[in-house]
């Protein structure tokens, strides 16, 4: 079992942070390397076992299935159901806390999932550099810092 | 119920800030509203369904409960058993979790508890303001301390720290007390104060010299502001070690190769989580050289350009600590190792560590030598720590889509340059600094794991070119500067030499 954890403090609110990345369909608006998302069978983004089909940048398609989502904890995980990474078992969870000395956001973002042997290092680097920082750093500049 | 949470982002390692929160009975020494703690009979610290007594600063006693504690998650719950506060059923939770974007730690404290009618936010405010934000001002506090007080206990030249108290202990060190030429290294005596927590106290027995340290010493680097001992790595024994350290205990043979600045002393007090215990078979003199130029080797050679087989690796200066270092990885990784050195005596070091080809200054340029060795491929990556004098040499020696790993400059600032000339062959510059490779314990032990493997597998050799007492640690300096030196330098406790310990 492979294991990702990517952190970081965002200068604004949580409520504000939650408000953005809630939207199970959103990732085309805070993230830098998705162009399109939709919801499949015309479900809303915030039924749980709804399934979010997405292209990235580079052209891969990924389908993530939302297992939890909680507005009390601010946290929402989600399962790859299909993707071009050639992981399995892939659970990862988007939480936010309150920094409540300074009105910030500690946000977190971690997964766990099966692959290759060979191939760990590569993903987990891949995954917590270009999915996981490279999304918590786009949020980040768009709520300013 | 009540229910509170405060929370905080401290800028230090959560290893450091968990090393003081984790000493369950350790809240006195850091906490401005608990005056005493103790123990009930027979427990430790660390032990979950120990029963902690507290005395705080206004008085009142209470008693707490740790129902659990996780190194792994870095938090701890408890519960007040007994208080003179009528805080009742109340449980907290202590919980840590470390920024990965940057190097600083987040820390959640919450609790839920019941109350007499009436009091819930006269009682709210005390546990969040009173214990909880204050808990965070003070830890805040320590940790600038520990940082500041372990770069000025390289502050022993103002002696002011005879207030250590008696369990200070005396040695000596060699400081200057302004910038300048190796004249002003300067012996002093000074005092290692007792350990305080997640502290250790070492009697060092060798100590690495690196070019870094002459930076330190003219001001170059601002690492060190005197008066100030400069000095980045040593080799000792533990004498003791302050609460809450774990991975240390007293007698145990230690080094450490890593900012603050202060290792030109017989002995020293310094953060613990900086330390590492050193393997049996590997003496002290050897770790002494090895464990900087060692530790910048693995990270140059697998984490800043991970070098493969195959590969193309120009290192300057081949017959120096690092650069020795470098051919013999590099060779046993399968790159074609070329070295660019100054003098034939040099070039057979260069070769006797590995490299397949040397350059010497001659009718043709480096670049055009590279080109020639390589059929005009270039160099896949080039270790260049001269810095001004072989930028733009270097430059010129890249393969297309080379690296240029830019780590030192000892001929002088590189100066600035414009990076579009660089498109002619899609190159890489990289200005990786030793501090953010080695900046948590997790990182300094799977550094110094493969460099203590490479060293019992006989991969690296380390060389060991001069030894100088550290009352000498001048000359040592200026056979530096005077490009003198092959191999590693390493400064030896006058005591040790002569025997005395």
């Amino acid at each position: 079992m492979a294991r990702v954890y990517t952190s970081t403090v965002i200068a604004a609110p949580a409520d504000r942070v939650w408000s953005v990345v809630r939207d199970f369909n959103a990732l085309p608006a805070w993230t830098d390397f998705v162009v399109d998302s939709r919801i499949e069978e015309g479900l809303p983004s915030d039924k749980i076992g709804c399934v979010r089909a997405f292209r990235l940048e580079d052209g891969g398609f990924i389908r993530e299935k939302l297992l939890a989502l909680s507005d009390f904890d601010y946290s929402c995980s989600y399962a790859i159901l299909e993707s071009p990474m050639g992981v399995e078992n892939y659970i990862a969870t988007l939480r936010l806390i309150p920094v409540t000395d300074g009105g910030q956001t500690f946000a977190e973002w971690s997964a766990e999932f099966d692959c290759a042997p060979e191939r760990e290092d590569e993903l987990v680097e891949q995954i917590a550099t270009n999915v996981f920082l490279g999304g918590l750093t786009s949020l980040k500049s768009r709520l300013g810092g | 119920m009540v229910s509170v949470r405060r929370s905080t982002v401290i800028d230090a390692p959560i290893e450091a800030v968990w090393e003081i929160l984790r000493d369950f009975n350790g809240h006195d020494r850091w906490h401005p509203a608990v005056r005493r703690s103790r123990l009930d009979g027979g427990k430790r610290t660390d032990q979950v369904s120990a029963v902690r007594n507290f005395e705080l600063t206004e008085g009142a006693h209470l008693r707490e409960q740790l129902l659990s504690m996780s190194d792994e998650d870095h938090s701890f719950r408890y519960a007040i058993v007994e208080s003179e506060i009528p805080l009742h059923n109340y449980i907290a939770e202590v919980s840590l979790k470390p920024v990965t974007d940057g190097n600083g730690t987040f820390w959640s404290w919450s609790s839920r508890f019941d109350t007499p009618k009436g009091r819930e936010k006269e009682l709210e405010q005390l546990v969040a303001e009173g214990v909880y934000q204050a808990g965070f001002e003070a830890v805040r506090t320590r940790l600038e301390r520990q940082r500041s007080g372990s770069l000025s206990s390289d502050r022993p030249l103002t002696r002011s720290t005879a207030t250590a108290s008696n369990a200070g202990l005396p040695g000596m060190a060699m400081g200057i007390n302004r910038y300048g030429g190796p004249e002003e290294l300067q012996s002093v005596e000074v005092v290692a104060p007792p350990p305080g927590p997640g502290e250790v106290r070492l009697r060092q027995s060798a100590i690495g010299v690196n070019y870094i340290d002459v930076y330190c010493r003219s001001g170059y680097f601002n690492l060190l502001k005197p008066p100030g001992v400069p000095g980045m790595e040593a080799v000792g024994v533990v004498e003791s070690v302050g609460s809450g350290v774990r991975h240390l205990s007293a007698g145990q043979r230690v080094g450490y190769a890593c900012p603050p600045v202060g290792a030109y002393a017989t002995v020293r007090t310094m953060p613990a989580a900086l330390v590492v215990p050193l393997p049996d078979r590997i003496d002290d003199v050897t770790a002494a050289a090895a464990l900087l130029k060692g530790m910048s080797a693995e990270f140059l050679l697998h984490r800043v350009h991970p070098v493969k087989k195959g590969d193309v690796v120009l290192v300057y200066a081949p017959a120096g600590g690092v650069g020795r270092i470098l051919c013999q990885w590099a060779n046993h990784l399968g790159a074609t190792v070329i070295g660019a050195t100054s003098s034939e005596e040099k070039a057979r070091i260069a070769r006797a560590a590995g490299a397949h080809h040397v350059l010497l200054p001659g009718a043709a340029s480096l670049e055009d030598q590279v080109k020639a060795l390589t059929r005009g491929h270039g160099a896949d990556v080039i270790y260049d720590a001269v810095g001004r004098d072989s930028f733009d040499h270097s430059v010129a020696a890249l393969a297309t889509c080379g690296h240029l790993v830019s780590f030192g400059q000892a001929s002088g600032d590189i100066g600035a340059r414009d990076i579009s000339s660089l498109a002619s062959k899609s190159a890489t510059i990289s200005r990786p600094n030793f501090g953010h490779y080695t900046d948590t314990p997790q990182k300094v032990a799977a550094i110094t794991k493969r460099l203590f493997d490479a060293i019992d597998r006989h991969i690296i050799s380390i060389e060991i070119g001069q030894r100088f007492p550290l009352s000498r640690a001048a000359d040592a300096h200026r056979a530096l500067e005077a490009r003198e030196t092959t191999g590693s330098t390493v400064l030896i406790p006058d005591d040790n030499q002569k025997g005395k310990i």
